[in-house]
């Protein structure tokens, strides 16, 4: 196994009877990175997750996560990784540093380090006055945060978090973030799954999954680079007869409505995007401004998770 | 080493849960002591005072003699006399009695002769233990002073051993104990279980490094302990309320105990392995239960129950340990010759856990 790598998978497959959830997934995931999962519900983002820590066994195709085959006994794998459930998982009838104790005790964290581990964690994820209050009774953000710091107490090598901020305010995900960087900082691989744009252009790398096959990955930059579209910015005083005009019309691939302005996706090849949105628009007379721009990350996954048959359209 | 003290931190937050669930905290109290108190009181098989009307027709010394006996058995509480049978069916329709007494005017000679019988029971059949009570009474010896009776069929009376008094705590009490010990400890034991596997707990459990076998131990010792304390809350009560003997040892019954519980637990986890919410736990906790109190020769007597229904009633592990108890605390038996039971006990536990086992894997699919 190449040591660069926390994750190497080949060919990951996982069906549920007739459902493909993941088909022929390859991954490569650095270390000391953070890895995004972006796709939305159903895509196939858990069961990856699952599959990579041992809790399904795939269908076909194997995994070497930090030398740990998969298929196989996950049993060394587990003190390595920290996972953080999409749902809070935490005992909600004990309190934040009976939940910490607990943890450490489970993972055998020697007895001179729990204490100050734990008050460490709690300094570090801003719980220090939660300590004796019921971990059910918290908010989404204090949860959140104990889940995180249960999930590193034992210094995990490899952080494997499922949809961890789908529950909390955005406030509380800007914080998150920035303790997700603080921790690969200190080389801690994080693979993280989100259906939110922002969070995954946050993510050193990511990969798209749509109805569990992987359709692009790679830096956020260069998949913003290489979307193989145009994209067409369309600000109209009247979005919605705009839209109307370019809906149905030859060679635009796809129309999203942002308020006033419009995202119009017209395939690369052809050479004149703008002027072709612009006949368009003539031919039902609407008035707009068009301009050519660069491709956001939600250009990129509406690009990458359209059809063939839209993609050339 | 680390195996044991992740199984410790598992009991230590199961304990921790347990005593702030305040409810469950309760009823591992209460269960015991008020459905001792209902079943002790209020079940009574021990039927007496059913209201009965007597039609003497013969009217003779021997009848009024009759008449007498059947009073001081106190089973039935004669409460008129009526002058045909026709006015005992009347009153028998309409509830007012349970049992109409026909005695006909050619009683003495019915007395001795075999082939007809002397008296007739007009018996209220919509009520299966008022009939049973008929049938006893048919065993009635009904003789002349001189002692010129006929040999007949019925009449053997049924005198009861090892509670000649007829109290129906002593029987059920030993009962008692082990349907409330099979409903908390498979209750308990699967609840516990399910409820982690609902709120999401599970799915953080089985990514670290804790084993099955080490989660399922770890949770199911805080149940052990509380299953010795029911027994021991049940036998105080039993003695200071019912007067239930404890003829043989105690060692004994602690031992036996332990067998059970285990059975139990092991029921418990099969059953946490295959229910998916606390809701189907329950159902499946029921789906035993019932058979357990009705079955096991608890309320009704295993030998009068029909073949299939004692097969059923092999299967489950109450049926043995109800025969434990009564043989321990009753009949001043030893565990060892009620070996058989203890075997039966430990099967059961054999099979449950494997099935648990091999249920309950570390993998979600």
């Amino acid at each position: 196994m190449n040591n660069d790598y926390a994750i190497e998978a080949n060919g990951l497959s996982k069906h549920f009877g007739d459902l493909k959830a993941v088909s022929n997934l390859d991954l490569k995931v650095p270390r000391g990175q953070i890895y995004g999962f972006l796709g939305p519900n159903g895509s196939g983002k858990s069961t990856t997750i699952r599959m990579l820590c041992g809790l399904l066994t795939p269908t076909e195709g194997t995994a070497n996560v930090l030398g740990t085959a998969i298929p196989g006994s996950a049993r060394n794998l587990k003190p390595k990784i920290g996972y953080m459930t999409q749902k809070f998982s935490l005992f909600g009838d004990m309190t934040v540093a009976e939940n910490l104790q607990f943890i450490a005790e489970i993972y055998s964290v020697p007895k001179a380090e729990r204490r100050p581990r734990i008050d460490e964690l709690l300094g570090k994820y801003d719980l220090g006055g939660q300590r004796r209050q019921l971990a059910g009774t918290m908010s989404g953000g204090q949860k959140q945060r104990l889940a995180l710091a249960c999930a590193v107490l034992h210094h995990p090598e490899l952080l494997l978090l499922d949809e961890p901020t789908s529950a909390v305010d955005p406030q509380s995900r800007r914080d998150f973030w920035a303790n997700l960087f603080r921790l690969a900082e200190g080389g801690t691989t994080i693979m993280v799954s989100t259906h939110y744009m922002d969070e995954a252009e946050r993510c050193h790398r990511l990969a798209i999954l749509d109805r569990g096959i992987k359709v692009a990955d790679g830096t956020p930059q260069d998949l913003q680079g290489n979307t193989g579209m145009h994209t067409v910015e369309v600000t109209a005083d009247d979005p919605y007869r705009a839209q109307e005009a370019l809906d149905c019309a030859e060679h635009v691939a796809s129309v999203t409505q942002l308020g006033m302005r419009l995202r119009v996706l017209i395939p690369e090849h052809l050479a004149e995007p703008v002027g072709l949105v612009q006949q368009h628009l003539d031919a039902h007379g609407v008035t707009a401004n068009v301009r050519l721009t660069t491709a956001s990350l939600e250009d990129v996954f509406v690009a990458v998770t359209m059809g063939p048959e839209e993609r050339v359209a | 080493m680390k195996s044991l003290s992740r199984l410790l931190a598992i009991t230590r937050k199961e304990v921790r849960q347990l005593r702030r669930d305040r409810l469950t905290f309760g009823m591992i109290v209460g269960i015991p002591v008020i459905q001792m108190l209902l079943f002790g009181y209020a079940i009574n098989t021990d039927v007496r005072n059913l209201r009965t009307a007597v039609a003497d027709q013969a009217n003779t010394h021997l009848s009024r003699q009759f008449v007498a006996e059947l009073r001081e058995t106190q089973v039935v509480d004669i409460i008129e006399f009526v002058d045909t049978p026709a006015a005992l069916v009347e009153r028998l329709r309409l509830g007012e009695i349970s049992i109409g007494v026909v005695i006909p005017h050619d009683f003495e000679r019915r007395v001795i002769d075999p082939e007809r019988p002397a008296v007739h029971l007009l018996v209220d059949g919509s009520d299966p233990t008022i009939s049973s009570v008929a049938i006893q009474l048919r065993n009635m010896p009904i003789a002349f002073d001189t002692g010129k009776n006929a040999p007949r069929e019925h009449n053997i009376e049924v005198r009861p051993s090892y509670n000649p008094e007829r109290r129906t705590p002593v029987n059920i009490i030993p009962g008692l104990m082990g349907v409330i010990l099979t409903l908390t400890m498979m209750l308990f034991t699967a609840v516990a279980i399910v409820r982690e596997r609902e709120r999401g707990n599970l799915e953080l459990l089985i990514n670290t490094p804790v084993s099955s076998a080490e989660l399922m131990i770890g949770k199911v010792i805080p149940y052990i302990v509380i299953g010795m304390i029911q027994l021991a809350l049940i036998l105080v009560v039993g003695d200071v309320l019912f007067e239930v003997p404890m003829r043989g040892s105690v060692l004994d019954l602690y031992l036996a105990s332990g067998a059970f519980i285990a059975a139990n637990l092991a029921l418990g986890l099969a059953i946490s392995t295959v229910a998916k919410t606390q809701f189907q736990a329950m159902q499946m906790t029921f789906f035993v239960l019932l058979p357990s109190i009705l079955l096991s020769g608890f309320v009704f007597p295993f030998d009068g129950m029909p073949h299939f229904a004692q097969l059923l009633g092999e299967i489950l592990p109450v049926t043995h340990y109800i025969r434990l108890t009564r043989g321990i605390m009753l009949r001043e038996a030893g565990l060892i010759e009620l070996y058989p039971e203890l075997i039966a006990l430990g099967l059961f536990t054999l099979v449950a856990m494997t099935g648990a086992a091999l249920r309950f894997t570390k993998r979600l699919d």
